[in-house]
């Protein structure tokens, strides 16, 4: 079986260690060097960077969140042993993980090393579709001469250079579409790279959980358990006339997926009409520090996407569902558009203030709509709260700087303690 | 009620009624107009729950009373009907219509009780005075286009009316501001106005007022309260909710210290910055002042559509500056300036500018700049 040093890249034919340095980090597949379609996944991103940048938190639980919005938005892999979950309140967190480091999320470094990993990645291929500061789609198909060797060798370059130069880790999902490739690369983190391959794509899906479809949450799933469909083994006794008629496009979809198929592109020109994020809780909620943590969460997330993207939007909008699944989605249009978490989260946030009375709500959600290019973002500021517009120059002074003389030419105060 | 009315009082009459009847109603009687003859005069009301106009005009009543029906096909009827004619209007109670004749042509209205019309509670007013009609007109047509339209700022939504003390003492002053730029307009504190409280008139408020301060020789009533205000002539009477909200502290947002002085000709500057506009992008009509000595260059650079250039000769002294601004905004602002030169203060090209008249203090404005 085609087989591949994770460590030192070398291919050979089958073994448990690598011939060449003993390395046991070996990755065997058969269709190893047919396979093009990844997912490339940082390892607790922004807790990454956080111990990259401050040694003495190598060793220690590192929680990156809270401030005023007490939740989690990221955790490293120490803090996750003890139960530590992104979106769990900050005191939960604590709670389970009391020995745990709290750290500030520091947006414009996390988009200053998701800049650099991209530019590593538009090395490979032009066909690159970020998800997220952290990850992205990459379509490797047609390039093993360009690169002297097979997607599964070159991906496997990147997370090493990534290592090497950045001093981040990242997980690669390897199939033959999306959908696939996005699984593969959550079965095997961190540090990981799995491979689905088309001969064993059916025997793989069919015991999974519905959930393990991309856009299939907890919405999706109990109108499913309710239909009976809890793996996609059952999803495949379905007919795709009843699932269609029973779900809608959602069925159609559904139908495919639960066969491997998957035929959307990795596009990065992909046309985006908007960039949502949204979550839905356990238990439906209330409470305006929890909800506001939520809003802020996802303000976060849908501008994370935007500056991933080069997007900005025009329009905000808040998305809520009550407990008796009402849906409340309002929209703000902004006088220009934004690509800024702060901006994104101050306008949902004041739309949530109008409706705030109308909880118990089951989901939250914020996203942009009216998309234009960052360059058209954020180009004046508000008379009305003038530090925003320190607070936006600074980050673009920021930017700037870094841009000319190198990441390391200006960097916060509390990044060197 | 029966009465006749000529024509063109008529329409006069029911054009400001129908303006302040939203188009689009959930509740049928609001979008009725109120027709009231008594005496000799009858009276035409309409509301849209926030904002009440009452317009009075002569006729020949011959039966009293009193009903409803719809404001805008009332006022395209009155608005069709040829120049001069008499229009009789008469409500048959039995067939609960309102008939309409003039010269042959007869339209029959359907009416709803008068009973039904929500009548806006009156107020205590704290404040009455009385202010001619160009005063008024212009400390709230210079503002207005400043107003915001940003729904969760609802507080910003309308030309905040307050006293306060301009550089020659205590002022009438409307206030108006978007976050991107603000309009400060003062005059001279009307008898009686002092120690008014300070209300936010809201948008529409403000528009259907104009409609009262057409006539120079006009002097209005006006009436405030905390929650109310209400501007009258004889004829019209226009009471309005105030925005239930506080307007945010704009003196902080009024440069003090921009010392970086550009005197230009308005008209010249407007016309400029609308020339080399032309070829921004839709969206964000960024334009680029450059200064330096005595000379203004103002461009555009739109990667996808083209670049535009024109230079002015100006007053300026201070050393280099670049600085960019949305074109709309600049055009509004430079078309406040009616008698003197424009001129615009600035500190950096990150900071909010300031632009005045000459030295006339009593209308300053400020804009945003953005980045170019």
């Amino acid at each position: 079986m085609p087989s591949l040093c994770r460590d030192c890249l070398t291919p050979f034919e089958t073994g448990p260690r690598c011939p060449a340095c003993r390395s046991p980090r070996v990755l065997a597949h058969a269709e190893l060097s047919s396979l093009s379609i990844a997912h490339m996944d940082c390892d607790a991103f922004y807790a990454s960077v956080e111990k990259r940048d401050n040694p003495a938190l190598r060793d220690v639980p590192v929680i990156v969140g809270g401030g005023q919005r007490g939740v989690v938005s990221t955790c490293c892999y120490l803090a996750r042993i003890h139960g530590v979950r992104s979106a769990m309140p900050m005191f939960q967190a604590l709670k389970l993980c009391p020995q745990a480091v709290v750290v500030k999320p520091r947006m414009q470094v996390y988009v200053q090393v998701s800049r650099a990993i991209r530019a590593m990645m538009e090395e490979l291929t032009p066909a690159i579709e970020p998800l997220s500061l952290d990850e992205a789609f990459l379509d490797l198909t047609g390039t093993d001469r360009l690169h002297g060797a097979p997607p599964a060798v070159t991906l496997a370059r990147l997370v090493r250079r990534m290592e090497t130069e950045l001093g981040l880790s990242g997980s690669i999902g390897l199939s033959h579409n999306k959908f696939l490739a996005k699984i593969a690369s959550d079965l095997d983190k961190p540090r990981g790279f799995s491979v689905i391959g088309r001969a064993e794509t059916a025997d793989f899906l069919r015991p999974r959980p519905v959930r393990i479809i991309w856009g299939v949450g907890t919405a999706t799933q109990g109108a499913l358990e309710k239909a009976g469909i809890r793996s996609i083994a059952d999803l495949l006794r379905w007919d795709r006339a009843d699932l269609v008629a029973r779900f809608g496009s959602m069925g159609e979809r559904l139908w495919h997926l639960a066969r491997g198929e998957d035929h959307r592109r990795v596009n990065r020109d992909e046309k985006l009409k908007s960039i949502s994020k949204e979550t839905t809780f356990f238990e439906d909620t209330s409470d305006p520090d929890i909800l506001d943590g939520h809003l802020w969460r996802l303000a976060e997330q849908v501008a994370d996407r935007a500056k991933a993207k080069a997007l900005s939007g025009r329009t905000v909008t808040l998305k809520l569902k009550k407990g008796d699944f009402q849906l409340l989605s309002r929209r703000h249009a902004l006088s220009d558009p934004t690509q800024l978490t702060d901006r994104i989260y101050r306008a949902a946030v004041e739309m949530f203030r109008l409706e705030a009375g109308r909880g118990p709500f089951r989901l939250i959600g914020v996203g942009i709509a009216d998309l234009a290019p960052e360059e058209q973002a954020d180009l004046s500021g508000d008379l009305l709260d003038p530090d925003a517009a320190k607070r936006a120059k600074a980050e673009r002074a920021t930017d700037a700087i870094r841009a000319r003389f190198g990441h390391d030419a200006i960097v916060k105060g509390r990044s060197l303690r | 009620m029966k009465l006749s009315i000529e024509r063109g009082t008529l329409l006069k009459a029911l054009a400001q009624a129908q303006s302040v009847v939203e188009r689009r109603n959930t509740i049928p009687i609001l979008a009725n107009v109120l027709i009231e003859a008594e005496g000799a005069q009858v009276s035409f009301r309409a509301t849209d729950l926030d904002i009440e106009v009452v317009d009075r005009a002569a006729a020949m009543v011959e039966r009293p009373g009193a009903t409803t029906v719809s404001a805008v096909m009332l006022h395209e009827i009155v608005r069709k009907l040829p120049d001069g004619a008499l229009v009789n209007l008469t409500e048959d109670a039995t067939s609960g219509r309102l008939t309409i004749t003039a010269g042959r042509s007869t339209f029959s209205l359907a009416t709803l009780p008068r009973e039904d019309f929500p009548v806006m509670a009156s107020s205590e007013y704290s404040s009455n005075f009385s202010a001619k009609a160009p005063e008024l007109r212009r400390l709230f047509d210079k503002a207005k286009f400043a107003i915001s339209t940003e729904e969760t700022r609802y507080y910003l939504n309308g030309v905040y009316m307050h006293t306060s003390t301009g550089e020659s003492g205590p002022v009438l002053r409307c206030v108006a501001t978007d976050g991107h730029r603000l309009a400060r307009i003062d005059a001279t504190l009307p008898e009686g106005a002092a120690g008014m409280p300070g209300v936010i008139v809201p948008r529409k408020t403000v528009n259907e007022l104009r409609k009262l301060l057409d006539d120079d020789e006009a002097t209005i009533a006006v009436s405030v309260s905390e929650t109310k205000v209400r501007f009258a002539t004889p004829a019209i009477t226009l009471t309005s909710k105030v925005i239930d909200g506080t307007f945010p502290d704009y003196t902080r947002v009024i440069p003090q210290n921009n010392t970086r002085r550009l005197e230009v000709d308005a008209t010249e500057f407007a016309k400029a910055v609308d020339r080399v506009a032309t070829v921004s992008s839709e969206r964000s009509r960024a334009v680029k002042l450059s200064l330096d000595e005595d000379r203004l260059v103002l461009s555009v650079n739109a990667p996808d559509s083209g670049a535009a250039e024109e230079e002015l000769a100006v007053a300026y002294a201070d050393e280099r500056l670049e600085i960019g601004f949305n074109a709309k905004y600049l055009l509004e602002i430079a078309s406040q300036v009616d008698r003197e030169n424009a001129v615009f203060l600035f500190n950096s090209s990150g900071d909010p500018t300031l632009m005045r008249e000459g030295n006339d203090t009593s209308a300053v404005y400020v804009v945003m700049p953005m980045r170019v």
